[in-house]
């Protein structure tokens, strides 16, 4: 099972922060065991660039197995990469051949707007959610968890929407940087579920408006965020959240 | 000092309730009033500032990430544990509590314990409460399953994400504070010291990730949920920015730390590939089910798996252990594995390996169900080493994943510095010397939710805390020691970069204060770690500016401080000479080479004061057991 380590060429943004202006740069990384996760490769080009006096590249990661939502750059054009279902962590060097040349770029949206080389600011996500992504019940003042009977069906499709975990490659990957599919998959999560039903009409309308307030634009129907989403979140979530709008305004 | 643990007296299953009673309470009017810091925003963290926000206090709210959403709690899979009963197979509050008890191999408090599993049925309701999607079965009513060994079936999950659904609920809940007012976010920040007044904690400095800016917080207490420190060891599946920083600053300050050495290593990891990588998967321990643990019975048998003959495969842990066989507890199915690849058995490339195989499940159950049960395990198997573990066996090997010592708290999960308070796996307090399967995720968020929330107003209402500011010369001092720390760092311009640093002290304690330790190991750990130390003061190569985002540079300090805290995991390993759960000193060892508990002279929590680096003086909390008898393990 000998494999053959291979020679890669990475064509990476370099941003000193918010208001300068950003370039590509071209790094050489020689020996990249194709086991290697894609993060690790760039850990290895670090590395180098540490001991030979330059400045590393900054790019966000924290679980390093696709959960914490925290990782996300634009690898060859594409959120997360070229495997679907997958972060960036995830995605292994198997699946570039020797001597290829990677274009890696951060999230590009106006209400991401970049910190440094691929670190973005997510933070309008957070505070999209704190307008509604929630259930208004205080600690300790609840009902007894079977008095709530869920149908399965119910849970099994609040979970596939639960699933999102807030990296924002919806927003990358849309022609228009909506986050119609994250704020979606949490209005179709919590309206799901009969616990979420009482502030359904509250949650949507506020939501709604901090998203526009951020300056997300409009969802016209592209699916590119359904394709890179690596929970694969159906866009059925986005149809989700303008029927309970609509629900909202006339009712 | 004279550690006070603070528990009630009365009966185990009434000091909770006679407590409550007995603590002061703080005037709705007057909550408003008073600045708690809350540091870290996973399960513990998150629901304990969500929680105080509500009470009505003034919450500030931290991490280390662009968003508190991030925690590394998110990647607990496997479940919650609650004694619901809902199965009706005879779980009750007292069984989790002994089994609990038991599982730390009674090195842990009767009193936590037994509250932890009384509150864990109100997570439950509150997590369904706020939206946080359980398997249902058709009926609507809850799935369960039973987990780690367990005899009952009271394990939640929410498929496998069940710490990332767990942590929603709780982020769901303190955005929503933070959009009453209650509660303000201060992500992307790093704690980097905390300020005593008049012996009381009263804030702490953080550094600005983005702008490399010190800032001063003053608060009337000081909550840290800042995790466990197993990546002292580098290589581990704890998130790459899990860190010790908080707890050893605190630490540094006065809290004394509670049994450092009690480290759990999880049998189920995939093998590292190379020398490049610094994190590891876990798989599910589930997968022990069915799959088989062997290695060949010939050392450096290079041969490919499914060439190796049955009669020449050594199913070890059947053999030894036959009721339990491939079952056995983590730290057994550890061990085992570290002692075959020391005999040179061990397989793969580097031959830190052992097969665990599902050859025979699927001859006898058919592909099928071994997909049903395991069909996600095994394509992030093969998404990582490429390899069809329906064809050959997975290749899996023991890797650092908790931490049960922590920051000594009192039953008020106070710590030994009035007003700091130490919340989840940050302190020592509830899993004893190893922890069960699913009881993380109940233990972080029993402290945030429903103990924390009431003690905190304990404090508060019974303690004279005048109004500070941050003009105070403590805040400037303390913010002027962190930033020449850090200036200190960029300044040696060294030849060896952090990474190469923490992957020698990493090698240092997974050798020596790894998975089996003996005196001879540890005493040259202890002999290796200063020296590393202060190698690292002066050839350290840390890259960039002390003004930007320098992920370099905070990485930096984390190790610094690792390699002072390994240097206590490594003193507390050599003093303590039983074997207790995570816990396995060659020398304390049945004749059938199982961990030997010593009662008689260990039977107490290992509190460290420290004094100067390299110097502690050890105080000792006695463990007092009045409801259960301590009995050996035995897996035979």
């Amino acid at each position: 099972m000998e494999k053959k380590n291979i020679t890669i060429y990475v064509k990476v943004w370099r941003q000193e922060d918010a208001n300068t202006k950003g370039r590509f740069q071209t790094y050489t990384v020689e020996d990249v065991n194709p086991d290697m996760s894609f993060l690790e490769m760039l850990d290895v080009l670090n590395e180098n660039l540490i001991k030979n006096d330059d400045i590393p590249i900054e790019f966000d990661n924290d679980c390093r197995e696709g959960i914490c939502g925290m990782c996300g750059v634009v690898i060859n054009g594409t959120a997360h990469g070229p495997k679907s279902g997958t972060t960036t962590c995830e995605v292994r060097m198997r699946q570039f051949k020797d001597g290829q040349t990677i274009l890696v770029e951060p999230w590009r949206a106006r209400p991401f707007p970049v910190i440094k080389d691929l670190v973005v600011d997510r933070t309008a996500f957070d505070r999209i959610m704190s307008k509604g992504g929630y259930i208004s019940v205080r600690t300790g003042g609840v009902p007894e968890a079977r008095s709530i009977l869920v149908p399965k069906e119910n849970a099994d499709q609040a979970m596939d929407m639960a699933a999102c975990i807030g990296c924002g490659a919806c927003v990358a990957a849309c022609p228009n940087a909506s986050a119609a599919l994250f704020v979606g998959a949490k209005v179709s999560h919590l309206g799901l579920l009969p616990q979420g039903r009482p502030e359904a009409k509250r949650r949507v309308d506020r939501m709604v408006v901090q998203m526009d307030e951020e300056g997300f634009g409009a969802c016209s129907n592209h699916g590119e965020c359904e394709a890179v989403c690596p929970k694969e979140i159906s866009i059925t979530a986005i149809a989700r959240m303008r029927r309970e709008f609509l629900k909202a305004a006339v009712g | 000092m004279k550690l006070d643990s603070k528990v009630p007296s009365g009966p185990l299953a009434e000091k909770w309730d006679k407590h409550r009673f007995d603590m002061k309470v703080v005037n709705p009017k007057n909550k408003r009033k008073f600045t708690i810091i809350v540091v870290g925003t996973g399960l513990a963290g998150a629901s304990a500032a969500a929680s105080l926000g509500e009470l009505g206090y003034k919450v500030k709210n931290f991490c280390i990430q662009d968003s508190p959403r991030r925690a590394h709690s998110i990647a607990a899979q496997g479940g919650i544990n609650a004694a619901k009963n809902y199965q009706n197979d005879g779980d009750s509050i007292w069984r989790l509590f002994y089994d609990t008890i038991k599982g730390g191999d009674y090195r842990a408090r009767e009193a936590n314990v037994y509250r932890l599993a009384q509150v864990s049925n109100n997570i439950i309701d509150q997590a369904v409460a706020q939206g946080v999607p359980f398997a249902r079965e058709y009926g609507g009513l809850f799935a369960n399953r039973s987990f780690g060994g367990a005899l009952v079936s009271r394990t939640f999950y929410a498929r496998g994400q069940t710490g990332q659904q767990l942590l929603l609920g709780a982020y769901s809940a303190l955005m929503r504070q933070v959009d009453e007012g209650r509660v303000d976010l201060y992500p992307r920040r790093e704690m980097v010291d905390l300020v005593l007044i008049d012996g009381k904690a009263r804030g702490i400095i953080t550094r600005n990730l983005v702008t490399g800016e010190y800032e001063s917080h003053v608060g009337d207490a000081v909550v840290l949920g800042t995790g466990g420190y197993g990546t002292a060891y580098y290589l581990s599946t704890l998130a790459v920015n899990s860190n010790a920083s908080a707890v050893w600053r605190a630490h540094k300050k006065g809290a004394l730390f509670g049994n450092p050495c009690y480290v759990q290593i999880h049998p189920t990891c995939i093998p590292r590939s190379g020398d490049y990588q610094s994190k590891l998967t876990l798989m599910s321990e589930s997968l022990r089910n069915d799959g088989r643990v062997w290695v060949p019975k010939k050392a450096g048998d290079k041969r490919h798996p499914n060439d190796i003959p049955e009669e020449e495969r050594d199913y070890y842990l059947e053999r030894k252990y036959p009721t339990f066989g491939n079952m056995v507890p983590r730290d057994v199915a550890s061990r085992n594995a570290k002692a075959v690849c020391d005999e040179g058995r061990g397989v793969g490339e580097t031959g830190l390996a052992v097969y665990l195989d599902f050859r025979d499940a699927i001859k006898d159950f058919g592909r099928k169900t071994i997909e049903e049960r395991y069909g996600n395990l095994f394509d992030m198997y093969k998404e990582i080493t490429d390899e069809d573990a329906y064809e050959v066996p997975m290749r899996i090997y023991p890797a650092v994943h908790y931490t049960m010592g922590g920051l000594w708290v009192d039953y008020n999960l106070m710590s030994t510095i009035p007003g700091l308070h130490v919340i989840g796996e940050a302190n020592f307090s509830d899993h004893g010397a190893n922890r069960l399967g699913a009881s993380a995720l109940m233990q972080g968020l029993s402290d945030g939710y429903f103990v924390l929330p009431y003690t905190i107003g304990n404090y508060l209402g019974g303690t004279e805390l005048p109004k500070v500011s941050e003009d105070h010369e403590a805040f400037k001092e303390a913010s002027n020691e962190a930033k020449a720390r850090y200036d200190k760092l960029l300044s040696i311009k060294g030849n060896k970069t952090v990474k190469e640093f923490h992957k020698e002290l990493g090698e240092i304690l997974w050798n020596k204060v790894g998975m089996a330790r003996n005196e001879k190991g540890l005493k040259e750990a202890l002999e290796m770690i200063p020296k590393l130390r202060e190698e690292f003061w002066q050839n350290v190569k840390v890259a960039g500016r002390p003004d930007s985002l320098n992920k370099n540079l905070e990485f930096a300090g984390r190790v610094a401080d690792y390699m002072e805290l390994a240097e206590l995991m490594a003193k507390d390993a050599l003093h303590r000479t039983e074997s207790c759960g995570g816990h396995f000193r060659e020398e304390s060892q049945t004749e059938e080479g199982e961990a030997l508990r010593d009662d008689e002279n260990f039977s107490y929590v290992a509190a460290w004061e420290f004094k100067k680096l390299g110097e502690w003086e050890l105080h000792k909390e006695p463990l007092v057991f009045e409801n259960v008898t301590p009995t050996q393990r035995s897996y035979k």
